[in-house]
């Protein structure tokens, strides 16, 4: 279905204290697109991107990162890799808190680059100016509010130029106003910027509003690679049932327990 | 700004590191004395030490003139060979047949060497031997003579 | 029975394992990088936080303690006449053990338990992980100069805390009990040696700056990154600190007094 991957995910296998997380998971996300990876809570949507990101590694499968594997990368490598072709923004910005705004951004140019202090001072105020926070230069992470902070760590996963960008859980815990604004500047980078976006969500209605694909991860597997419009209407139960946020369905809202008659009486009898 | 205020008190903790070194080197292990100025070298043969150490203090009429640097054993003569460094600028002339002793600070205190100088022109140089010397005194060589005069009244 | 030595078996496993990581830690961030790796700054700025930040308390626990040992030195010593040893006694001890043993302990209760905490907290906001994937190897960042830091702060703070408490002794015996200053000092003098006293203490703080920092940075990255995770940590860092410490230093003595 996709003709030009830009990550692909080949018979990945992940345990996480002896619980399997993936199962010869196959996934592949398209080059300059969107892609929203959704999915109940606990079946390792994060752990996708961390895997992505090299942060973890499968006990079998691959991850390829723009043709290259990351099994196999050294330490080296894989850190090269990721400061060429990778941005990251966390859910909670991840900035670095003895560093005011303006530090934070220019924290990875003065690493990798020899950039002279002037021109550092211009990358980093463009990329403040593109999040609209070029006023905040100098407070201090704790001076800023939620939505800021994650405004600033977009500027900063972003200050570095790179083809793709992990956004974790990107509009959790925002007021409405601050959610629009980071709705709005991850579908304007995209489209300005050409980059490759993997976005993991609860929230169906902002990540179709920007998506071109979704993905719903359930159990470890894909059970629905598509655009939303496509899903909504020829997804499996499951995957409808997620997308409307129905409470009961193929996922059960009981947790799987013996009959409840015959538990109750049991009680009863010992006592 | 905030990062000059930084420096300045890592400049000043570790000035403090490099004063405390200084202060524990010459004040507390008085290691000036061992390196100050001019010394000359003597030589004292004693049959028995009684815990005098390297390092121990060379003294005239209670003053401190120099230290014993370093302390062996003649096999020929089965004794104790002690060489001790005597500051010129303290002490430069020492009669020829000036006498060493091993004594001992207070009652059960630290053993120094004493010097006490003779009556001959002649001044002792660097290497020569002190020939006139008294060894240490063993507590337990102490009471046995005093036990045995004792039991010949 | 046999799920005891089951139990005991595992937990022994376990604890390689973590020494196992903590060895391949230590020497990546230590030895793969200078004081430097992360801008000389960042150096000077830790030296600030570990060194600086506990002088005080360096200082003023040194100055008690020389007081204190010189008063219990000086009720000892007077029976026996010998109070003029007391400024042997006052330095000897505080050179070879009570300067870098308590330093190390204050020393892991002041900056270890703060490191731990502040490398469990970057944790737990992702902060490494953040720095990871901007292509920036937080152990060359984070921790390689809080090492060094811990490193050379560690015999500084000893030495301080070693004269400033010959100073405390000196303060009590001299101008308290009125023994007799040139006694003090000249006893100290020539019963104190420089390279087997002085240097051997100093080398026994640097074993201890190594360890205790080793420690802080070890248990802040491998915190479990929650608030509870953290304060588990930072508790584990002051602990086992504080037993490897007293345990070194009694392997250390041994070693330096059996002639080494």
């Amino acid at each position: 279905m996709i003709t030009d991957p830009y990550v692909t995910i080949k018979g990945l296998t992940f345990y996480r204290s002896g619980r399997r997380i993936f199962d010869e998971l196959d996934v592949s996300f398209p080059r300059g697109k969107v892609t929203a990876i959704m999915g109940p809570s606990g079946t390792g949507k994060t752990t996708l991107l961390r895997l992505i990101g090299g942060q973890l590694v499968p006990e079998h499968g691959h991850v390829i990162v723009d043709g290259t594997r990351l099994d196999g990368l050294s330490r080296a490598q894989l850190f090269e890799l990721r400061r060429r072709k990778m941005g990251m923004l966390f859910q909670t910005g991840a900035l670095f808190t003895d560093l005011n705004v303006f530090d934070n951004i220019a924290f990875p140019l003065r690493v990798h680059t020899n950039l002279s202090e002037s021109m550092i001072r211009d990358l980093v105020l463009m990329k403040l100016e593109a999040v609209g926070l070029r006023g905040a230069r100098d407070l201090q992470p704790s001076e800023l509010s939620g939505g800021m902070a994650r405004r600033v760590a977009l500027a900063r996963s972003i200050a570095m130029d790179p083809e793709m960008i992990m956004y974790d859980e990107p509009f959790t815990g925002l007021d409405p106003i601050s959610m629009a604004m980071i709705v709005k500047l991850i579908k304007g980078l995209n489209e300005a910027l050409g980059l490759t976006s993997l976005l993991v969500s609860h929230d169906v209605e902002e990540s179709c509003a920007i998506a071109d694909y979704l993905c719903i991860l359930s159990g470890g597997k894909v059970i629905g690679f598509d655009t939303p419009d496509a899903l909504r209407q020829h997804g499996n139960a499951e995957v409808k049932q997620f997308l409307q946020g129905d409470a009961d369905g193929p996922v059960a809202f009981h947790y799987p327990a013996s009959d409840y008659r015959d538990d109750i009486l049991q009680g009863v009898t010992r006592s | 700004m905030r990062m000059r205020t930084v420096e300045l008190s890592v400049g000043i903790f570790m000035l403090l590191g490099v004063i405390a070194m200084v202060l524990m080197a010459l004040r507390v292990s008085g290691l000036t004395h061992s390196a100050q100025g001019e010394t000359y070298t003597l030589k004292a043969r004693f049959e028995n030490l009684a815990g005098l150490n390297e390092r121990a203090k060379v003294s005239m009429s209670g003053v401190t003139i120099g230290r014993v640097t370093r302390i062996t054993l003649d096999p020929e003569w089965y004794a104790a060979v002690v060489e001790m460094e005597i500051s010129t600028q303290k002490m430069r002339t020492l009669s020829r047949d000036s006498s060493a002793a091993i004594l001992t600070a207070g009652l059960l205190g630290e053993k120094y060497i004493g010097l006490t100088v003779g009556a001959e022109d002649e001044y002792l140089t660097d290497g020569d031997w002190i020939e006139d010397t008294q060894s240490g005194i063993v507590l337990e060589e102490l009471i046995g003579r005093f036990l045995f005069n004792s039991a010949g009244q | 029975m046999i799920r005891f030595v089951q139990r005991v078996g595992q937990h022994g496993v376990q604890t390689l394992t973590s020494l196992g990581r903590a060895t391949v830690f230590f020497a990546r961030s230590l030895l793969w990088g200078g004081p430097g790796s992360a801008g000389f700054g960042e150096f000077i700025k830790q030296i600030h936080a570990l060194g600086v930040r506990s002088l005080s308390i360096v200082i003023v626990a040194g100055f008690f303690v020389g007081m204190v040992l010189a008063l219990q030195g000086y009720s000892i010593l007077v029976s026996f006449g010998s109070e003029a040893a007391l400024g042997t006694m006052v330095a000897l001890t505080l050179l070879r053990e009570l300067g870098p043993v308590l330093t190390a302990l204050l020393f892991a209760g002041r900056a270890g338990s703060a490191l731990t905490a502040e490398i469990g907290l970057m944790k737990a906001t992702d902060q490494l992980s953040a720095m990871e994937m901007m292509g920036v190897d937080p152990l060359k960042r984070v921790i390689t100069p809080r090492l060094w830091a811990g490193i050379v702060a560690m015999p500084i703070l000893a030495a301080l805390f070693s004269v400033v408490g010959i100073w405390g002794g000196a303060f009590v015996a001299v101008d308290m009990i009125g023994i007799d200053d040139g006694a003090y000092w000249g006893n100290m003098q020539a019963a104190v040696v420089f390279y087997d006293d002085v240097i051997k203490g100093l080398i026994k703080s640097l074993v201890f700056g190594v360890v205790v920092t080793w420690i802080a940075v070890y248990q802040g990255f491998d915190a479990v990154p929650t608030a509870e995770g953290i304060g588990k940590s930072t508790t584990q860092t002051v602990v086992l600190s504080s037993l490897a410490v007293l345990g070194l230093d009694f392997v250390l003595t041994a070693a330096m007094l059996g002639g080494l």
